[in-house]
């Protein structure tokens, strides 16, 4: 019972960020002094478009009641409508909101699939020459911007040498396998770096530990020490490690999305920031925002259930 | 514990003194990124040194010319600008804004972090706060965000990234700071009734600041990786002024063909990425208590 | 000596590189047990017990190595082994309890898995085998409701039931030989008492023998039959229990039994011993003991004297060893 109620108590304490976001995107384009209507039709604000914008978003009423009025629309799933689309946003939203989602999960996993190995590679043998190459390579990772990479992998993988389509999102679930590779593997890369220098530096820990010397003692074979001891425990605070950098995870998608033409979120995004998009602009900053807190929430969830000493903690 | 540890017993005092002066040079990770980086920065703020090009003046008889042909070491453009002279002004600029770009969040950052941390009580909980609501964006979208009210160019640029990259400094003061002020000089500071302000920045704050440092080196890498992809998407530094995240995005049509034109550009974002990243980490071991 | 040894350890020498110099924490250390012994290696903290008892088993930490000396475990040399065949001998032939039993045990992992492990591991066992084996264990040492307590997790135990746990382990494929590395010092008193008397218990009835390290000596005296004192990585007394504290023929022995509390003579002070140990990267010239030792004498600072074979089983390694009898005289 200790472990629902952890959970239930960091679902509550998520409640008062979550309103915060909704703060933030609905103030947005309040932040610049003067008529929000202006900033947002930027270069073609003329006083009766203006008008007409303030009609259409309400501009015209107190703040406070602008945001309940948001509030309660949010309540209902209504987001409003698309500026230039014209269409209600919660259907553009529902729509590119699948790509974003398998884009994010597929990185993911190709992530954890590269970290893991080499973190683990990289500990075995400290100060090694595997150990050093492991930790120089996620340094050139670091720097790397990654739609770069992906123009890269585009051009060599997908153009040149034609293993991988290089647009676009593919149709039913091998489409997708398939044309999702290059751009997942692009974001992937780009969370690498973090995710292997912590993986690492907890396996270092946890190798240095007496519990791994009693191990050792009572004669367990080194495959099944590694896994059973050794990365059961490493993994606990690299699933923290993995939750906080879901931001950068997801900041990521973004541009990688634009680069590959994955009718995602991204994409979406970008799009509205050139048609100058306010109503989509501001949901789909919405939705990131209450995706980052869904997955840290999800990570502080898969703490509890990593790391039985929790439990009993406040 | 067990009884016996791995350390030796007490060496002689004159030998750990001398062991411990010479340790910074000998960081090999902190001197690479050093002379990477000043290699770096020399290169592009000696620009004009090391090419008689201008970056911005086109040439359209001469588009798209190849490595080393007509004096263009690195080729030309679609518009005939050489390549090498855009990337050396271009270095300049991306530099220049990421550098001044952490310095603002830094300061603000330290200041309400050493405020939260110190005072605690209802300013933390607001501050901290603050904080969750900012870091449950992705940087990336709130910039992009901030760009579109703000609108384009450097000083949009200098103004999302401050409004947004004050909270790491201010997360990593908080906590340095927490710890710190149970300390015990800390307490014969305020027994001697010396002033917050003066226990914060004269006693609190040269101590706990090293970590803000570290974390700074990212940052850097970072807002370097933001201003580029802004800019390789027409939001951020605008032509025609140079830089490397619009380089990679005139070059990317021609990637099968004069290649180099998208990859060297993102080269040298690498590259500074790695230098800058080697003199974190250098900077991290080199202040990490107790190790070496 | 009857019987073939079980453990003859030969003039171990182990070295660590480290940032101060080349340090030995292990400089020509020698022992002995026979099957059924229980034998006590008592000295200060840094005198290289542990590390004995870590270089038997092959546990040195990563820039540890030994440079000479054998250890022989039942004829076969241990120093040198492959690690595949090492495992073969660790936990199965060989077992080791450890002091912090909090630090010692995985803490995710049930506690009842922990003691499965080695006989699924050694002995072939299927699981099920292997889990009513360990909920055997458990209750042979004492923890109650083994069933239950098999799904718990090591921080639900209280530290003297976290020590059972490690003793279910260390029995856990019946060895012949259990090293124990100050496995009471981290608990209460009167659970000291407890845990010792379950070790030599369990111990007598299989007949298994002990290496117990420790820097207690009253421990020493209830478990064990013999006892060898280490110092400064090299072990200066040798004999039994009753010998070497009865009449210690080592003034370091003498000194480690001044300055201990003795409840039979609860009014006689206390008398610590001077100084503290030796750097070991650059150790005292001739016996090492000689800064600190009262009857030290002109040729202790030059003659690094060794370890001598008295009668029996009898050694010590100080050159005027008839000192401490007489200093022994005038103490009762």
């Amino acid at each position: 019972m200790g472990r629902m109620s952890f959970v239930l108590r960091r679902l509550a304490l998520l409640v008062p960020t979550a309103v915060g976001v909704t703060i933030i995107t609905f103030f947005m384009v309040h932040l610049i002094p003067g008529n929000p209507a202006v900033t947002i039709l930027g270069q073609h604000a003329t006083p009766s478009t203006v008008a007409a914008l303030d009609k259409q978003l309400g501009l015209n009423q107190p703040l406070i009641d602008q945001y309940w009025l948001f509030i309660d629309r949010l309540f209902h799933g209504n987001l409003g409508q698309s500026l230039y689309y014209g269409v209600s946003v919660s259907s553009l939203i529902t729509s590119h909101l699948p790509p974003t989602l398998w884009l994010l999960c597929y990185a993911a996993v190709i992530a954890v699939v590269i970290s893991v190995p080499l973190a683990t590679l990289a500990a075995s043998r400290k100060d090694g020459v595997r150990d050093h190459v492991v930790r120089i390579v996620p340094l050139l990772g670091l720097g790397m911007p990654a739609f770069w990479f992906g123009l890269i992998l585009q051009t060599w993988l997908g153009t040149k040498l034609r293993l991988f389509p290089v647009t676009g999102y593919g149709s039913g679930f091998s489409g997708h396998l398939q044309s999702m590779f290059l751009p997942a593997l692009t974001v992937a890369v780009a969370l690498c770096p973090v995710l292997i220098r912590s993986l690492r530096a907890s396996m270092l820990g946890v190798l240095g530990a007496e519990f791994v010397t009693t191990a050792r003692a009572k004669g367990v074979p080194a495959p099944r020490l590694l896994v059973r001891h050794v990365l059961r425990n490493a993994v606990i605070p690299a699933v923290t490690v993995l939750g906080i950098n879901i931001g950068y995870l997801i900041g990521g998608t973004l541009i990688v999305e634009q680069v590959f033409a994955i009718p995602g979120l991204g994409s979406l995004m970008i799009n509205a920031i050139f048609e100058r998009d306010f109503t989509v602009i501001q949901s789909v900053a919405l939705i990131y925002g209450v995706l980052v807190v869904l997955v840290n929430l999800l990570t502080d969830v898969a703490y509890v259930a990593l790391d039985p000493r929790v439990r009993f903690d406040a | 514990m067990s009884a016996v540890s791995v350390t030796p017993a007490p060496v002689p005092a004159a030998g750990r003194v001398r062991k411990r002066r010479a340790r910074w040079y000998r960081q090999p990770a902190l001197m690479i990124g050093l002379v990477l980086l000043a290699v770096i920065l020399f290169m592009c703020f000696a620009a004009p040194l090391l090419t008689s090009f201008n970056p911005d003046t086109q040439n359209l008889e001469q588009p798209l010319l190849g490595i080393g042909q007509a004096g263009h070491l690195f080729g030309t453009d679609q518009e005939g600008r050489d390549t090498w002279a855009r990337l050396l002004f271009g270095g300049q600029v991306d530099l220049r804004v990421a550098f001044l770009a952490v310095i603002f969040p830094f300061i603000i950052g330290t200041i309400l972090g050493s405020v939260a941390g110190y005072f605690g009580g209802w300013v933390d909980t607001i501050i901290m706060r603050v904080i969750d609501i900012v870091v449950a964006f992705p940087f990336f979208v709130l910039v992009i965000a901030l760009v579109f009210v703000l609108g384009t160019g450097e000083k949009s640029i200098y103004i999302a990234i401050t409004a947004i990259g004050w909270v790491s400094y201010a997360r990593i003061t908080r906590g340095e700071i927490t710890v710190a002020k149970r300390q015990e000089y800390v307490l014969a500071a305020q027994s001697g009734g010396l002033s917050s302000l003066r226990i914060i920045g004269r006693h609190l704050l040269p101590n706990v600041i090293t970590q803000s440092i570290v974390y700074a080196m990212s940052d850097i890498v970072q807002d370097i990786l933001a201003i580029v992809t802004l800019s390789y998407l027409g939001l951020g530094i605008q032509p025609p002024t140079p830089d490397w995240g619009t380089m990679i995005s005139n070059g990317q049509n021609f990637l099968t063909t004069q290649w180099w034109l998208t990859t060297i550009p993102g080269l040298a974002v690498v590259i500074t990425g790695l230098a800058l990243s080697l003199i974190g980490d250098g900077l991290a071991d080199l202040l990490r208590p107790g190790t070496s | 000596m009857t019987g073939a040894l079980q453990l003859e350890v030969s003039d171990l020498r182990v070295q660590i590189a480290s940032h101060g110099g080349v340090v030995r924490p292990i400089d020509g250390v020698s022992l002995e047990i026979a099957p059924g012994e229980a034998v006590g290696l008592v000295g200060e903290s840094g005198s290289g017990k542990s590390m004995t008892l870590k270089s038997i088993l092959g546990l040195l930490p990563p820039d540890a190595k030994v440079t000479s000396g054998s250890v022989v475990f039942d004829g076969t040399e241990l120093t040198g082994l492959s690690h595949s065949r090492l495992n073969k001998i660790r936990g199965r032939r060989i077992a080791m309890i450890f002091q912090e039993p909090m630090s010692a045990l995985n803490p995710v992992m049930r506690v009842g898995n922990q003691i499965a492990e080695g006989p699924r591991v050694h002995l072939g066992m299927s699981r099920a085998q292997s889990v009513e084996r360990a909920i055997d264990l458990m209750r042979r040492v004492g923890i109650p409701e083994p069933e239950r307590r098999f799904r718990a997790f090591p921080h639900e135990f209280s530290g003297g039931m976290r020590q059972r746990v490690m003793i279910a382990m260390a029995l856990s494929c019946d060895p012949e030989l259990i090293l124990c590395d100050e496995p009471t010092t981290a608990l209460d008193v009167t659970i000291q008492d407890q845990i010792l008397r379950l070790l030599a218990k369990l111990c007598h009835e299989s007949g298994t023998s002990l290496m117990f390290v420790t820097h207690d000596l009253p421990v020493v005296a209830q478990v064990c039959h013999k006892v060898a004192v280490m110092y400064a990585g090299r072990i200066v007394e040798r004999g039994t229990v009753s010998e070497v504290f009865g009449r210690p023929l080592h003034p370091y022995t003498l000194g480690l039994l001044r300055s201990a509390p003795d409840v039979d003579r609860p009014g006689l002070s206390l008398v610590p011993i001077p100084g503290s140990p030796p750097s070991l990267a650059s150790p005292p010239s001739g016996c090492r003991f000689h800064p600190r030792c009262q009857f030290a004498e002109e040729d202790c600072k030059v003659t690094d004297p060794p370890l001598r074979l008295l009668d029996g089983d009898r050694a010590t390694a100080c050159l005027h060893y008839e000192r401490c009898l007489d200093q022994m005289g005038t103490d009762t």
